[in-house]
């Protein structure tokens, strides 16, 4: 087939292309991917049993506006990424600022505690499973992100990848502290990451193969 | 001074370019068949200068990457943001799918090509077409009915979508959808073929 063969044919009876398929992709991603980590989230772990009274409590908000305020930027940089030729903008320079901090705020714990207090501060009584049950709990969302990405075109498919991770991972914490118990800092800036971190990871590497054009 | 004077000419003549191309893919992108086949046509002209001063070792790959990139082009064409330079689009797709190449002929030393900056891909054009070494009508029929039949009918015989739905007996939506996954599974089987 000759080049302006193939250019007819491209061309011919082209449809016309709905300028908000990329929102409303997105949009049906993050909401059955959230509905997807509540359904996991209630059926695998429950609501905490204090959840009234914790609403009342600031760190209770902090867990919830520490993984939003990195799943904003995780999201812009996501759709960004989607599309050829975008300059990523400043974007990425707010990503750490969510994490600098709750880690500020956990050495000013840390620095407030006795010694002896420290060790369980960081660890909390939930450690050894906090960051699994971050990751399962945001694998609906991460499904969704990765589904909607592979319908656009990312020149970068590691990196798309894992932004679209790392947004899923913080859309998936939020969901996971209406269960999560711990109220400390330094368990939120060591575990809560750590458990971001393994959708991010996932996203990466499933992007590389998953997401290529 | 002259010097100056011929490098602002062709920074002038890239934008105005840049202006009409845009223009004709947001008319191509509301449905205008005839916007939308000048556009591909001055695009495939730029591409194929594009890729011949980088390909000068490759020559006999040229106009097969030209072809790829004018699949990807429309296939990936709901991702151009109006707000976009349609040049730093084009050219982020034409270099996705040279490193695509070169990659695929294990030529990593290739990949760090540091001369390409945005407007190159719009500086020049080239009409002279040689042959592909792959032929896209060939690859057109291992794909299946359903895919094949509906572009068949709509993009090379040109009847419409009620008319094809009439002739292969499939759905008004079933054709469309045919038409659309069976463009992206061709773009699909030049890379298997690539490898």
């Amino acid at each position: 087939m000759k080049t302006d063969d193939l250019i007819a044919m491209l061309a011919s009876g082209v449809a016309p292309v709905d300028t908000d398929a990329t929102r409303k992709r997105f949009q049906t991603a993050l909401v059955w991917g959230v509905l997807g980590a509540l359904a996991v989230m209630l059926s695998g772990y429950g609501l905490r049993y204090d959840l009234a009274q914790a609403a009342g409590l600031p760190m209770f908000w902090v867990k919830l506006v520490f993984p939003l305020a990195m799943a904003i930027p995780a999201m812009l940089l996501t759709l960004r990424l989607s599309r050829p030729g975008m300059p990523l903008g400043k974007a990425w320079m707010a990503l750490p600022l969510p994490w600098l901090v709750v880690a500020a705020m956990a050495i000013a714990t840390l620095a407030h505690a006795s010694p002896n207090e420290r060790f369980p501060l960081v660890m909390g009584k939930t450690w050894l499973s906090c960051a699994f049950n971050i990751a399962w709990v945001s694998a609906p969302v991460l499904v969704g992100m990765l589904w909607a990405v592979k319908g656009m075109a990312p020149t970068r498919p590691a990196l798309a990848g894992a932004c679209a991770g790392l947004a899923s991972a913080a859309a998936g914490a939020m969901v996971y502290a209406l269960h999560c118990p711990e109220m400390q800092a330094p368990f939120l800036a060591v575990w809560y990451m750590l458990g971001m971190l393994i959708p991010t990871a996932v996203g990466a590497v499933v992007g590389a193969k998953l997401l290529r054009w | 001074m002259e010097r100056n004077q011929t490098q602002t000419d062709s920074v002038h003549r890239m934008q105005a370019e840049e202006e009409r191309l845009r223009t004709l893919l947001l008319q191509g992108l509301t449905g205008d068949a005839k916007a939308y086949q000048a556009c591909l046509h001055s695009m495939g002209a730029h591409l194929r200068a594009f890729f011949k001063r980088r390909l000068a070792s490759l020559p006999s790959e040229v106009e097969d990457l030209v072809q790829e990139t004018l699949l990807a082009v429309h296939n990936q064409r709901h991702t151009y943001h109006s707000d976009q330079p349609l040049t730093a689009w084009v050219h982020a797709i034409a270099r996705y799918k040279l490193v695509d190449l070169f990659r695929a002929r294990g030529r990593r030393d290739a990949l760090n090509d540091p001369l390409d900056d945005d407007l190159q891909v719009f500086a020049s054009s080239d009409t002279d077409a040689s042959d592909t070494r792959r032929d896209l009508g060939r690859l057109l029929e291992q794909l299946p009915d359903h895919q094949r039949l509906p572009i068949m009918h709509m993009k090379l015989e040109g009847l419409s979508v009620i008319e094809t739905a009439l002739a292969t007996g499939m759905s008004e939506s079933a054709v469309k959808v045919g038409v659309h996954r069976g463009l992206k599974a061709l773009a699909a089987l030049i890379g298997v073929k690539a490898v």
